[in-house]
């Protein structure tokens, strides 16, 4: 049973909806303002919503430098456009490499993570002779793309990523309720086979989310590893292109009207971060992710599975009661933001059947 | 053959953070040092982080490669304030651990690397009758069950060596992969934990006396290696390792087989005439080195027993 809030529903564009069984989210304490938002249906695959057309959407690599596969499609697509202008794809589409500079020096960044700079504090102070690279970049990033929150933002961002985590193919969002996403993530479910896909939602507001994607309308990362950074693999890189034909290919559809029928979404929420452990003095790492959580990203972690294996050959155990996902594990670039793995929760989201609304 | 009488291996060094970015060396290294020696044990080890900058920066290098600059020109090379770190450094350990080419060197001198290339553990040289890094390699290949154990040969005079591992009288790269760079795995730090382990109770016994009995190591010398296909102006590149070939390092390549997977679906083919054993395939630092594999000829190598020559 999936409970969540719905902007289209309080937009009154929710068309036809059979309320099997409603309730009202009794014995929670609500915010003030918020309570009419939030109820339960429990037959929401019944309901027809009609959404606005997604007139461009925009295909981003790059963003870290040395996640090579990003790097690669966008260099594709440039020369299939190259190639055969707008008729290369059924749609329009925006290719943008996001971060030159890293890309050119094969490095996650100059001066600063440039996909922790597209919160509205970051892009809405002046840009100064002094401000990083990274910080020019994501005003102009903002300018071409949005504003974000504007009516003039584009309608979807792709920000294509990598990891050295052995995460299959992952599409990260920071809400449960965009259901044009969430249409997306479940037709790359069922299309890709050779790959588990899985969906991952950070559940951040949007003027706190930080990263590239949140520049847009609706938006998601695609996340494709294990891949060291620095390397293209031939076969992470033809996931990565079709995971972006695909979603290329569902808009397309849905301009044309066809109607994606609704459904449960699996989906991981994120909860918390675990650290390794480290020198009290140096800060150094003093184990490393135990041989039996290694590769493991998305199993279910329980008390007393082990977490780490030091230098020295100790066990270290996880504690917690309440079993969680873990994912992100060994993750290259997180060790310097203190970050072994992530945990989630997994949980059902329930999504209606969609069409475009014809003006 | 007859059995041959060797020297003690009396000083040995092990060295990691050679490059900063290769972790199971950085970590090993730090575990050593924390555990200091009482000064009871049989050899002498001197641990040795490398690039003490790089590792700092988790880089491969902060100006230069320091893996290169072991050549005879460079260490002889002039320094000032405004040489490269690597540079200055290079001479620093070439005084630590050598002069390289002198009786002063250290016996043997182990550099841990890592790289993102699916070899397993690779014991890397100049020499191919070096009977002390032939025999330690077919102690490891004995010993360690679950790692594949090869024995790497590059064919170039020692004036031209151009790597720290040439600096001791013997020497070698031990390289693991495949591991990311700036990840530690804890399967790669266990597997080189081992090795040098494996390798100082060669070095032990070897000097207490043992004979090691002499028998034939398969030696994979270096041939050529091979760049990426690129765009003729911009020369980036069009196509990644062919999944046939990805992670098959050592695995015999035949004229035909396919190499590269263009970017836009075409597969690319080798087409030398010789049948080649390809090696560090996608290995993450080449791409600016313009490599990548590297290709090598396998052949059997007959190597004496040995013993300590006491004198």
């Amino acid at each position: 049973m999936s409970c969540h809030t719905s902007p289209y529903v309080s937009k009154g564009l929710l068309c036809l909806v059979q309320f099997h069984s409603v309730r009202l989210l009794g014995g929670k304490q609500l915010e003030e303002g918020v309570k009419q938002h939030y109820f339960c249906i429990e037959k929401i695959k019944m309901a027809l919503v009609f959404l606005p057309a997604l007139a461009r959407m925009a295909v981003c690599g790059g963003t870290h430098g040395n996640e090579l596969s990003g790097v690669y499609v966008v260099q594709e697509m440039e020369r299939q456009w190259k190639e055969k202008g707008e008729c290369a794809w059924p749609i329009p589409v925006t290719t943008v490499l996001s971060n030159p500079r890293a890309v050119k020096e094969c490095r996650r960044y100059i001066e600063k993570d440039m996909n922790r700079c597209f919160n509205r504090a970051t892009l809405s102070s002046p840009i100064t002779d002094s401000s990083p690279y990274e910080v020019l970049r994501a005003h102009e990033l903002n300018n071409l793309l949005g504003p974000k929150g504007s009516t003039d933002a584009i309608d979807l961002i792709c920000d294509l990523h990598n990891t050295t985590a052995n995460m299959g193919l992952t599409l990260i969002h920071y809400t449960t309720s965009d259901w044009v996403t969430l249409h997306i993530c479940k037709y790359l479910q069922t299309k890709l086979t050779k790959v588990p896909v899985r969906v991952l939602v950070l559940d951040v507001p949007i003027s706190d989310a930080y990263s590239l994607e949140s520049v847009s309308k609706h938006g998601f990362s695609i996340e494709v590893g294990p891949q060291p950074h620095g390397v293209v693999r031939a076969d992470i890189y033809t996931i990565m292109k079709e995971a972006v034909d695909l979603t290329i290919d569902w808009i397309h559809k849905f301009s044309s009207g066809m109607v994606f029928e609704g459904g449960d979404v699996e989906a991981f929420r994120f909860i918390k971060s675990v650290d390794y452990p480290r020198d009290p003095e140096t800060r150094t790492l003093t184990a490393a992710i135990h041989p039996q959580l290694q590769d493991r990203d998305f199993c279910l972690l329980k008390r007393g599975d082990p977490l780490f294996l030091s230098f020295s050959g100790e066990t270290v155990k996880y504690e917690e009661e309440e079993p969680l996902h873990p994912f992100f594990i060994n993750e290259a670039a997180y060790y310097e933001k203190e970050i072994a793995f992530h945990l989630g929760k997994k949980m059902m989201l329930t999504i209606p059947s969609v069409q475009v609304q014809k003006d | 053959m007859k059995a041959v009488a060797m020297p003690t291996v009396s000083r040995v060094a092990v060295c990691g953070g050679t490059h900063g970015n290769e972790l199971a060396g950085v970590y090993l290294v730090r575990e050593r040092l924390k555990r200091r020696a009482d000064g009871t044990e049989p050899v002498s080890v001197v641990t040795v982080m490398s690039n003490p900058r790089a590792v700092q920066l988790c880089v491969r290098y902060v100006e230069t490669d320091l893996n290169r600059c072991f050549t005879r020109a460079t260490l002889s090379a002039p320094v000032s304030e405004t040489s490269p770190y690597e540079m200055i450094r290079s001479q620093e350990l070439n005084a630590l651990l050598g002069p390289k080419g002198s009786a002063q060197a250290v016996d043997l001198l182990c550099d841990l690397h890592n790289t993102t290339a699916n070899t397993g553990l690779c014991l890397i040289t100049y020499s191919d009758c070096d009977w002390i890094c032939l025999h330690i390699c077919k102690h490891l290949q004995r010993e360690m069950a679950s790692t594949p154990v090869r024995y790497v040969h590059f064919d170039i005079p020692l004036n031209e060596a151009y790597s720290l591992d040439s600096v001791g009288k013997h020497g070698f790269a031990m390289e693991i992969g495949p591991q990311p760079h700036s990840v530690v795995r804890s399967v790669i730090f266990s597997a080189m934990q081992e090795g040098v382990q494996l390798m100082m109770d060669w070095i032990c016994q070897f000097n207490s006396g043992t004979l090691f009995e002499g028998g034939w190591v398969d030696v994979y010398t270096m041939v050529k290696n091979i760049d990426y296909p690129r765009d003729s102006e911009t020369h980036v590149i069009t196509a990644a390792v062919h999944p046939n070939l990805q992670d098959r390092d050592f695995c015999l390549l035949h004229p035909g087989d396919p190499m590269f997977l263009s970017f836009s679906g075409e597969t690319l083919r080798y087409k030398g005439k010789e049948a080649l054993y390809p090696f560090f395939i996608n290995e993450g630092a080449y791409y600016e080195k313009g490599i990548a594999l590297s290709l090598a000829r396998k052949r059997r190598v007959e190597i004496p027993s040995v013993l300590v020559n006491k004198h």
